[in-house]
């Protein structure tokens, strides 16, 4: 194991501290160390093939060194990456719940357009501008999307709101004033099992008459 | 998932190279990934090596000449359903480009990838079912459940082809390039798919060493109405339980050719001829509208579940011919 490896092996994410504390074990939780590559062997010797590799993300505009695995996705990388330093990634807002394409949890825009980055690899990912739903306020000022959220109660159990506000700001960063139909589309990628959708439409409404 | 090695693809050469003396499964090729990386994820294929296509250079975009347009397979589905030509003149193409899947997955999915995505079978995706698709000897459709499968050219093999945008292409009458290790060829669209009985294990004429490269459409003539009707299950994105793209070549209310090519009826996106034989040359009516749309599947055979497929596919064929004239 080199030294990088066991750092990161060692290194307690706040997540995992906050989890060890609920159950009442403080004892270093290891972090899953997923993204160092078990099959480092070199399999498939083909022109530049790779199954590991070293690459840099441009995340809410901060860069990121990270090691990833041919087949870890970016939701991977966002949710549970460590980066070289031994640094957690944590940008959490992107929720891992279908894990194939279908639900929008985990909705982020690349080059300002929404795609699910659970269906991303992290590979695919290098020289995009990358921005998660923790990048979509200014500082600590909402982005007129995330109020009229709050505003209109646009949320029951809060799970899928992350990907319906980032896929609500790549729908009014297109069209300023969508009509119910074009918002209805807009966000016909994104599912809520609550059923909060007329709030959400509201929301949407409201932030449009602001932006 | 299992891991992979990556390869980038540089140029045609390479890629056809690396794909030649593998097979099917073991080098297998990448570009929005939003359909293969279901299947690595359910372990339906478990490739050694993924080569990417996106790295390949100019094969994004869309041309326009005098004898049609141009699109590169690597061009997303989000771009073809907002090209503002596409709309105005090929209209029934951009509407079944817009009507797949989500915002989400049109940004990242490819014509290429759209027109080679496998099928969305539930024995198929199933990764604990060795069905006759993936070499066993039994399609699980014909006794089991088989609410959305084939009622045309099922046999035997009842999956139905997932494709939006190769009706829509076939029905403008299409060409595809596709690119081997000898060479480039250019087939009509509706030669590319295929059906079980010819080749239980694949939905098209692609040969391991082969990726499509290119499709060209030419421009419709002056007149020409199309549209792209598609039944769903819900309001929300799906695939098609049915769908109808219609090619209308009018004059007045009179059709001179009609195409009506259908989706999520069949193995392959299943042309109708009877359909098409009914509505050219004739005043486009309601009796002629019904008439089409119950020739189309006057042969239909439905399974336990997909009866219903067989009145919505004639609806559906007569309402987008009545589109035609209103």
């Amino acid at each position: 194991m080199s030294d990088k490896e066991k750092k990161q092996g060692t290194e307690i994410s706040r997540r995992s501290f906050i989890k060890g504390v609920g159950t009442g074990t403080v004892a270093a939780t290891v972090v899953p160390t997923i993204l160092v590559g078990d099959e480092k062997t070199a399999e498939a010797q083909t022109d530049q093939a790779t199954t590991n590799a070293e690459i840099q993300l441009n995340i809410n505009g901060k860069l990121y060194e990270i090691e990833v695995e041919s087949r870890t996705t970016l939701l991977t990388v966002l949710r549970d990456g460590i980066d070289t330093n031994g640094n957690n990634v944590d940008l959490t807002g992107a929720k891992l719940i279908c894990d194939k394409g279908e639900c929008g949890g985990c909705t982020i825009l690349v080059d300002d357009k929404p795609v699910y980055a659970c269906m991303m690899l992290a590979m695919d990912a290098q020289g995009k501008q990358i921005t998660t739903v923790e990048g979509i306020a200014n500082g600590d000022e909402l982005h007129p999307v995330q109020e009229a959220f709050i505003k209109h109660d646009a949320m029951m159990c809060g799970f899928c709101t992350p990907g319906f506000v980032v896929s609500s700001v790549a729908l009014l960063n297109e069209n300023k004033k969508p009509t119910l139909e074009e918002i209805k589309d807009g966000l016909s990628g994104n599912t809520c099992r609550c059923g909060t959708y007329p709030f959400i439409f509201d929301a949407v409404e409201t932030a449009s008459d602001k932006m | 998932m299992d891991n992979f090695s990556y390869v980038n693809a540089t140029d045609l050469e390479q890629v056809t190279s690396l794909l030649t003396d593998n097979g099917w499964g073991e080098v297998m090729v990448v570009a929005g990934g939003t359909d293969l990386l279901g299947e690595l994820k359910e372990y339906i294929e478990t490739p050694k090596t993924l080569i990417n296509l996106k790295s390949l250079p100019g094969m994004d975009s869309i041309s326009m000449d005098t004898t049609g347009i141009t699109i590169g397979a690597l061009t997303t589905v989000a771009d073809i359903a907002n090209h503002p030509t596409i709309q105005q003149r090929y209209t029934v193409l951009a509407q079944a480009a817009s009507s797949v899947a989500t915002p989400q997955i049109r940004n990242v999915g490819t014509l290429g990838g759209n027109l080679c995505q496998r099928p969305r079978c539930w024995y198929y995706r199933d990764e604990t079912v060795n069905c006759l698709k993936k070499g066993g000897d039994t399609c699980y459709a014909v006794d089991g459940l088989s609410k959305y499968h084939a009622i045309l050219g099922g046999d035997p093999v009842f999956i139905v082809h997932p494709s939006d945008i190769a009706p829509a292409l076939i029905a403008l009458g299409a060409s595809i390039k596709i690119v081997g290790p000898e060479g480039e060829k250019t087939i009509k669209v509706e030669e590319f798919f295929t059906l079980p009985a010819t080749n239980p294990f694949r939905e098209n004429v692609l040969q391991p060493n082969e990726i499509v490269v290119e499709v060209h459409v030419p421009q419709p003539k002056q007149g020409t109405k199309s549209f792209y009707l598609k039944a769903r299950e819900k309001g929300a994105p799906d695939f098609a339980l049915a769908s109808v793209a219609g090619v209308f070549e009018m004059a007045g209310k009179t059709c001179q050719n009609a195409s009506i090519v259908l989706g999520g009826v069949a193995p392959a996106p299943w042309r109708s001829t009877e359909a098409e034989n009914i509505l050219s040359g004739k005043l486009i009516n309601e009796t002629v509208s019904n008439n089409a749309g119950a020739s189309a599947v006057k042969d239909a055979q439905p399974l336990n579940d997909n009866a219903y497929k067989v009145t919505l596919t004639q609806n559906l064929i007569s309402r987008t011919a009545m589109m035609a004239v209103s």
